[in-house]
């Protein structure tokens, strides 16, 4: 008999379902006294360097409805295109943690997300990646969190050569991965689940 | 914060998704207009999935993880219990310092939110979350009560199993990963459609956390041991080179 691989099986995943922000955004869901406050509220701190921009959007089902119950959490690099905390490069702009929990508006669905345009990043082989913002989405429905990328409609020459938008086979789908500008430093984004105009998931 | 070793930084295992949930799981009803129809575009990990967010102690309380107390002070109704175990990468490695964090109905299975109308009560003095971030060995520990079992409306007849939900970091973006805990020798486990989302036996049976009289605190609470596992890491820095493409 030859030898086993040893390794263990990740923890099989499970919907965050309809009471998620119990747990990860109690203040904003009306439960206080438990911490002082949320996790996540922004991804920078006064000071941090790059323009600034807001970015609202939507979370839409395959029937069309709008998600009340959907949160997501977003992962970028400062202007520089460098990861706070570990990345292997150097320290990241001290004003950026680059992370931010973001939850739908209870009633309208509605989400927003104030940060810095982040710098392009390198793929494994060197090539930079266009400037975007890692999304992992969860809601109820949701058995496994959904990755995505928020990109730039007005990154045109980074968009073109972005070694992850490139590996998209059917061209017409990765306009579902921008954002679109709707105003100076403003961008809109919704992420539509399922259907026609369904945003690109990745299995990474 | 400080880097950690350099094993912590490396290309991430692929996540094997016949294991994990599909997401289309008609038995689970909102699935059904929540997931995506087109296939997944695969690709590596690359540095936005490889680094992730750090969190320190400076943001935890100190009844953080003590789910009993750490609503009003006064102790929540229920059976207590300790739910302890270790993060771990699938390469059996504990995962240190990174967050973990908790929520959960009360032992009458009702919820603290606004959207949650069972008409079991709620419990003036539970709250329904905690967190904490894990030891140098992965180690983690939260004291809370056992939640009851409740009704959704999904089939006509559908109850929930008893059930803590756990939302857990790794070192990187990309070992994001939200899960449930089900307890050792709960009948409702088996009929659960959330649970079936699950195709593997021994996948749905990692969820399920034993017994364990080893923790238990004699007159005071039961113990209930969950080990989390993560993605791992790959430990080459050879792959990956732009001559190598």
């Amino acid at each position: 008999m030859m030898q086993g691989l040893d390794y263990l099986k990740e923890t099989p995943s499970q919907t965050a379902g309809p009471y998620v922000h119990i747990g990860l955004t109690p203040n904003a869901l009306g439960n206080p006294g438990i911490y002082p406050q949320d996790l996540g509220l922004s991804p920078i701190r006064e000071g941090a360097r790059g323009e600034r921009i807001i970015i609202t959007g939507r979370v839409i089902d395959g029937a069309g409805m709008v998600l009340r119950d959907a949160l997501f959490e977003t992962w970028q690099a400062d202007a520089d295109g460098i990861y706070p905390g570990n990345d292997p490069r150097g320290a990241a702009d001290p004003n950026v943690t680059g992370w931010a929990r973001v939850a739908a508006d209870f009633d309208t669905g509605i989400w927003r997300l104030e940060t810095v345009k982040p710098g392009r990043v390198p793929f494994p082989d060197g090539r930079l990646m266009a400037p975007h913002i890692n999304v992992w989405l969860v809601a109820r429905g949701i058995n496994l969190g959904l990755q995505t990328r928020i990109c730039f409609e007005d990154e045109g020459a980074a968009n073109a050569e972005c070694p992850v938008l490139a590996r998209i086979e059917h061209k017409a789908r990765i306009q579902t991965l921008m954002a679109k500008r709707t105003g100076p430093g403003e961008y809109g984004f919704d992420f539509k689940l399922q259907g026609e105009n369904e945003t690109v998931f990745f299995d990474i | 914060m400080t880097l950690s070793n350099a094993t912590d930084r490396g290309p991430l295992f692929f996540r094997d998704r016949d294991w994990h949930p599909p997401a289309y799981t008609p038995g689970y009803k909102t699935s059904m207009t929540r997931a995506p129809h087109r296939a997944l575009v695969a690709l590596g990990s690359t540095l936005s999935e490889e680094t992730g967010p750090a969190f320190g102690h400076d943001m935890l309380g100190e009844l953080d993880n003590n789910l009993v107390m750490n609503f009003t002070g006064q102790p929540a109704i229920g059976e207590r219990i300790i739910m302890h175990g270790r993060v771990l990468d699938e390469t059996g490695r504990g995962v240190p310092h990174v967050l973990v964090e908790i929520w959960q109905a009360n032992a009458g299975g009702r919820y603290r939110h606004k959207k949650d109308g069972y008409l079991a009560p709620l419990d003036p003095n539970f709250g329904g979350c905690g967190r904490t971030l894990t030891g140098p060995d992965g180690s983690y520990e939260f004291l809370t009560i056992r939640p009851g079992a409740y009704p959704w409306p999904n089939h006509v007849n559908n109850w929930r199993p008893m059930h803590i939900h756990i939302s857990v970091f790794g070192t990187g973006f990309g070992q994001r990963l939200i899960t449930q805990m089900y307890f050792e020798g709960d009948p409702l486990i088996a009929k659960c459609p959330i649970v079936n989302t699950i195709g593997q036996d021994r996948a749905i049976q990692a969820l399920v956390a034993p017994l364990d009289m080893n923790r238990a605190i004699p007159m005071d609470c039961l113990a209930y041991k969950f080990d989390i596992v993560l993605r791992g890491r790959r430990q080459s820095f050879f792959e990956n080179r732009k001559e190598g493409m």
